[in-house]
């Protein structure tokens, strides 16, 4: 306590124990976030690039396309947060996206209204994610091997289901359906609108609902959650139905701007999502993202990729450009554990 | 009246039991030492009375009425308190997001509520300091040292107004100097009308301030007497088998 007169420990006990009761200051606490260093790596890439490619890179068409497209992955990567927060993956948020995306085209195909293809959409994806968390949080599966049977399975059915053809022709309310994906405001495309109003939507419930808080603890010490009361299974049941709604929230977003619903939407994914969130600071074994960190994660693998190709470089060598960050990610996190530890 | 009264409970894992026939009772404001080896049924029979999981058999009474708890959230709502071994914390949150955890203080109304993270702290703050416990509300648990995190376990069991504490092992991990302070609030504790259960192997600390001590041996309750007609010698006998019964 600070009125408590400070007595120096006794030389013969404690002395391990005696740490100096000292909260780092907001300077520091930056300093020491992943975030921040995947900002300025964000600013330097486009600086850099500003003076190399002026004509190319620094234009307004470019902005709007590298925030068009790392947008649909940033709120996948949002959602994966929260269950990466748990301790969790969700590797099936590819194929979600896919099997969403041909029932929101079936839909649309049929001639009914925008907004019931969107709620078909919600729907497919929460009924994907509820699967994935009850069996990873009342059966007690791995979420690797749960979600891993959710890439293969929903996949399958996108397939299935669509009959393996192209869904194109989007009925009466295609063109509504259209401006929704692919319509921009003041410049910007709305799915950048969308990521950043979901963004700090995410980050206020991670920072200031019992729920995010729980989210956190079950994370950091799933027992401990679990003997004090916090309702784990719930909220990691929930975690997986957020996940995939950010997967099929993403999908809607992607059939509207391409203008048609093909099932290998979405193949691969899991990578770019699972990457984003880990680029931004999250912890894979649990207790540590944020909103923020999986918005910027996304940014940078994006602006990463546009450079690669404004610089000419072969497309081909972009897999490695982004296998190369990701494990520096995972360095530069495990560097900063071991120092605050 | 007894405020927690355990009849003939008994938990069996298969055909392992764990904890048989055990007769136990706490007055308010008693501490009793709840001693034995490893393996003898010490943590079962804590987790039963903390609602971790049913007796197989037996009945538990709280201030003279029977209840049942399904999970330990029933058992906390009736007031009884644990503190875990491993202390139950997480590494990744601050001292007062551990002290509240599961039962944070919000504020806005219905469905729009947020944490009150200032009101938490200052609780945190007023807990710590009842402690003695130079443990700040905003400090993370992974910075702390084994005394600031019992100080934290067990200001969560003065958050409510708990009737029975069940302490596992509370000075197992912590150095002398601290050990004298987490004894220190077990007395307080006491004082205040709290009935304790102190799970310990550590024997001085057992001594030091328990009224009463039950010893249990492969799952048996082999002696409960008051501390006065008790040595460490004869508990020591009593703990590996050497004295039978007392």
């Amino acid at each position: 306590m600070s009125t408590q007169t400070k007595t120096p420990p006794s030389a013969a006990v404690g002395i391990e124990d005696y740490k100096p009761d000292v909260l780092p200051g907001f300077g520091s606490r930056l300093l020491a976030e992943q975030s921040f260093w995947v900002t300025v790596a964000v600013v330097a890439i486009c600086v850099v690039m500003t003076f190399l490619q002026p004509d190319s890179f620094s234009t307004a068409d470019n902005f709007f396309n590298i925030t068009r497209n790392f947008a649909y992955v940033g709120i996948m990567a949002l959602g994966m947060t929260a269950v990466i927060i748990t301790g969790g993956i969700d590797l099936s948020v590819g194929s979600v996206m896919g099997l969403v995306g041909v029932a929101c085209g079936l839909v649309l195909q049929a001639g009914y209204p925008w907004w019931l293809a969107v709620l078909v959409s919600l729907g497919v994806g929460g009924i994907c994610g509820a699967v994935n968390g009850v069996l990873v949080a009342y059966v007690k599966l791995p979420s690797f091997v749960v979600t891993l049977g959710m890439l293969a399975a929903a996949r399958s059915i996108a397939i299935v289901v669509s009959a393996n053809k192209m869904i194109y022709d989007f009925g009466p309310d295609g063109d509504i359906f259209d401006d929704i994906g692919g319509g921009e405001l003041l410049g910007l495309s709305h799915m950048i609108w969308l990521l950043l109003i979901l963004a700090i939507g995410f980050g206020l419930v991670f920072r200031f609902t019992t729920w995010g808080r729980h989210l956190f603890a079950i994370g950091g010490n799933e027992q401990a959650a679990r003997l004090t009361g916090v309702p784990v299974d719930r909220i990691k049941l929930q975690a997986y139905i957020v996940c995939a709604l950010t997967a099929a929230i993403a999908s809607i977003m992607v059939v509207g701007w391409q203008g048609s619903a093909i099932n290998a939407l979405g193949t691969g994914y899991e990578l770019r999502v699972i990457a984003s969130t880990v680029i931004g600071g999250a912890n894979l074994l649990g207790g540590e993202g944020g909103a923020f960190g999986a918005f910027i994660g996304a940014a940078l693998i994006e602006v990463i990729r546009n450079s690669l190709l404004m610089a000419g470089v072969d497309s081909n060598w972009q897999g490695l450009f982004v296998g190369v960050v990701i494990v520096f990610a995972v360095l530069l996190n495990r560097i900063r554990g071991s120092r605050g530890d | 009246m007894a405020v927690l009264e355990l009849k003939g409970v008994s938990k069996h894992f298969g055909a392992i039991e764990a904890v048989s026939n055990v007769d136990f009772s706490l007055e308010p404001g008693e501490v009793v030492g709840l001693m034995g080896d490893n393996g003898a049924g010490k943590s079962t029979l804590v987790k039963i009375i903390a609602g971790n999981f049913p007796p197989s058999g037996g009945e538990i009474l709280l201030e003279g009425s029977p209840v049942h708890f399904h999970k330990p959230a029933d058992a906390r709502a009736a007031g009884i308190e644990v503190v875990y071994q491993d202390l139950a914390l997480c590494n990744n949150l601050t001292a007062a997001g551990n002290v509240f955890l599961a039962r944070e203080l919000k504020r806005g109304f219905r469905p729009f509520q947020i944490l009150h993270d200032a009101l938490m702290h200052r609780r945190s703050r007023e807990l710590f300091g009842e402690l003695k416990s130079e443990t700040r509300p905003g400090q993370m648990v992974r910075r702390m040292s084994g005394g600031q995190r019992q100080a934290v376990a067990i200001a969560r069991t003065r958050l409510s107004k708990a009737k029975v504490v069940l302490m596992d092992e509370p000075t197992a991990a912590i150095s002398v100097r601290q050990v004298a302070e987490v004894l220190e609030l077990l007395r307080r504790l006491r004082d205040q009308g709290i009935a304790v259960v102190l799970i310990s192997h550590r024997m001085p600390d057992v001594f030091e301030v328990a009224d009463r001590i039950v010893v249990l041996r492969r799952g048996h309750k082999v002696a409960d007497k008051g501390i006065k007609g008790s040595s460490p010698e004869e508990v020591t006998g009593l703990i590996t088998g050497a004295i039978r019964a007392a």
